[in-house]
């Protein structure tokens, strides 16, 4: 039983990573630009197909792929910042919408090029280990690549956003777009930078977690559903609140799975959400309101 | 007085019109126009909700909501199928009474997610309990509304063009009802809570009890569209109320526009033609989502009020146009 929980507790830390990394880049976009991007399961979606498609299909190194997907997504995010959101920035329903068209693009274009059908991509590290000498605990190391990446990057960024000049800019914007366009911060180029961040994160869990996961066209939809789950939770706008929220609902949703059902554990996380949102409107460590 | 009659004579045209439409097309047309009415009156009680400024991304459960309710009343207790219809609209109803009490304590994206989030808990349980609900097959072999046989009327429903009238009746006169609620006090009372709800408090509006309101009779009208589907159909799952529905529900009323009630009706009436009649034609089934997702992000860039506002705008540019030509005249 012991070893029951250790193992879920495992699955838990593993679901946890990859959800921070994705709920953390659509808190970013919404903190700097107010925009909620409904396509951002799709730019996860891309991340993996950029493994399918260079790795899987082409025998190239693993992680030449994930560093291709990083760097496809994240200039696919700098030209969705361009091309949808900078126009409609003063409309914030406006960017949901066109996000929304986004997606419906994207899905149908990777189905039109690739099939419908899950794509079958084999770990490139098919190890297994056993944590502090456990016998009934096992972590395949292809997991273990998910959860150090996204520690990397989430510290990474974290350093970024309060020691560097950029990162003070991003938080401004953030806090008070006027008021940081008035201290000579470029709105649009902040914008950009959070954009590519947060796209490279998505497609950066995508690529990784792509040989764990079902990959297929669609993939996106639960992905996007959990990442609002955690946002909402985490309270928006607060970068921390996702990071806890995110292992919050990870094991929350880990143990319901492992002790019911993955369908119950859909429900529960919802309702999860709408027990904080009903007792706390703004989110567990949210602050402010967004008008 | 004779622009009133001109626009009576427009109406009485239009009825006319779609009279005798489903005569000219072909079996597989007359299911699309059967399709068509009832996703108006998705539409048009969506557009109802928004008017608070509220946007639910819920409103396909809760027609889903009618059609389960209606169904299951039908199947299961035996209640006459005429009955069970605005049954389940009023299950509809009391099921969106119920989710605003935690709904109305947000707001804006709070709401939306929130909405959103509800929706899915009520699909994902039709998915999950296969008794009473089918789980992922759903229910099938549902009653259909029983025929009219009464000396020479023989009225058959199973026949896409009878039921298209029954639908075309009860849209239509949904429509009016909501088009007369929105003109009316309580009406004019969301329109000031959308644009100006401090004030609207302010005056002693009780501003969550409108929202509620709408979002009630915006559901119940969800909920008639949706059992009007379940017993054409005979079946419901839960995939035919997913959020891609949703999204479809969307992009009808953001490329017709939410200014009029004219202006969802003119979005989903043009790109069911469009879809129907172009795509389908040039065989393009797996790139539909595509030029879908094109057409809406073209239409929030470039038409950001809609289809409603094309007239107008081209009329104003036709007087401007006319204005410079006259004194471009004066001047030669």
């Amino acid at each position: 039983m012991t070893e029951l929980l250790l193992q879920t507790c495992v699955n838990a830390v593993y679901a946890s990573s990859f959800m921070a990394l994705i709920a953390v880049g659509l808190m970013l976009i919404f903190g700097v630009m107010g925009v909620v991007n409904f396509a951002h399961g799709e730019l996860f979606m891309l991340g993996a197909y950029c493994v399918v498609f260079v790795y899987a299909d082409r025998d190239f190194p693993f992680f030449l792929a994930v560093m291709i997907g990083l760097v496809f997504v994240g200039v696919l995010g700098i030209l969705m910042e361009r091309a949808l959101f900078r126009p409609v920035r003063d409309n914030p329903l406006a960017g949901l919408i066109a996000s929304i068209g986004l997606l419906l693009m994207l899905q149908a274009a990777v189905a039109m090029g690739f099939g419908v059908r899950m794509e079958h991509i084999n770990p490139p590290n098919q190890a297994t280990f056993h944590p502090f000498g456990l016998e009934g605990v096992v972590v395949a190391l292809q997991r273990l690549y998910v959860i150090i990446g996204a520690g990397v990057v989430l510290a990474s960024l974290w350093v970024f956003l309060r020691r560097t000049r950029f990162g003070w800019a991003l938080r401004a914007c953030a806090q008070d777009p006027e008021a940081a366009a008035l201290q000579g911060i470029s709105i649009n180029q902040t914008a950009r930078l959070a954009m590519f961040i947060a796209a490279a994160m998505a497609g950066l869990a995508g690529a990784l977690a792509a040989p764990l996961v079902r990959t297929y066209p669609y993939m996106g939809h639960s992905v996007i559903v959990t990442a609002f789950i955690v946002t909402i939770v985490g309270g928006l706008g607060s970068l921390g609140g996702a990071v806890t929220a995110a292992v919050l609902y990870g094991f929350v949703h880990t143990f319901v799975t492992t002790f019911s059902d993955g369908v119950i554990a859909d429900i529960v996380g919802l309702l999860l959400m709408l027990l904080v949102l009903v007792a706390r409107p703004t989110g567990l460590l949210g602050v402010r309101d967004r008008d | 007085m004779v622009s009133a009659w001109g626009s009576r004579g427009a109406f009485v045209g239009l009825f006319a019109g779609l009279i005798v439409l489903p005569h000219l097309l072909s079996f597989s047309q007359k299911e699309v126009a059967v399709f068509l009415v009832i996703n108006v009156l998705v539409v048009v009680s969506y557009r109802l909700l928004t008017l608070t400024g509220e946007w639910s991304l819920a409103h396909v459960v809760i027609t889903g909501v009618g059609a389960y309710a209606s169904t299951l009343l039908a199947k299961r207790l035996g209640v006459p199928v005429p009955v069970a219809m605005p049954l389940g609209a009023a299950v509809a109803a009391l099921t969106a009474y119920v989710l605003s009490f935690p709904l109305f304590r947000m707001k804006a994206f709070y709401f939306l997610i929130g909405s959103f989030a509800a929706g899915e808990v009520i699909r994902l349980c039709w998915k999950r309990f296969r008794e009473p609900f089918g789980g992922p097959k759903g229910i099938k072999l549902i009653p259909s509304v029983p025929d009219i046989d009464i000396g020479i009327v023989d009225v058959a429903f199973f026949d896409p063009v009878n039921y298209y009238y029954l639908c075309l009746v009860v849209v239509t006169a949904s429509v009016v009802v909501l088009r007369r609620l929105e003109q009316s006090r309580i009406g004019l009372t969301f329109h000031a809570i959308h644009w100006q709800d401090k004030l609207a408090e302010s005056v002693g509006v009780d501003t969550r009890r409108y929202r509620t309101l709408a979002f009630v009779i915006a559901s119940f009208f969800g909920g008639l569209a949706g059992a009007l589907l379940a017993h054409y159909l005979g079946t419901v799952n839960p995939n035919q109320f997913d959020v891609e529905s949703m999204v479809y529900v969307l992009v009808w009323v953001i490329v017709g526009g939410t200014a009029t009630i004219y202006g969802p009706i003119l979005g989903v009436v043009a790109l069911t033609v469009v879809n129907e009649i172009v795509l389908r034609e040039l065989g393009v089934d797996q790139a539909r989502p595509l030029i879908y997702g094109a057409i809406l992000i073209a239409s929030i860039l470039f038409l950001p009020d809609g289809l409603e506002s094309l007239g107008p705008k081209m009329k104003r540019a036709f007087v401007r146009a006319r204005e410079r030509s006259d004194r471009g005249g004066t001047r030669g």
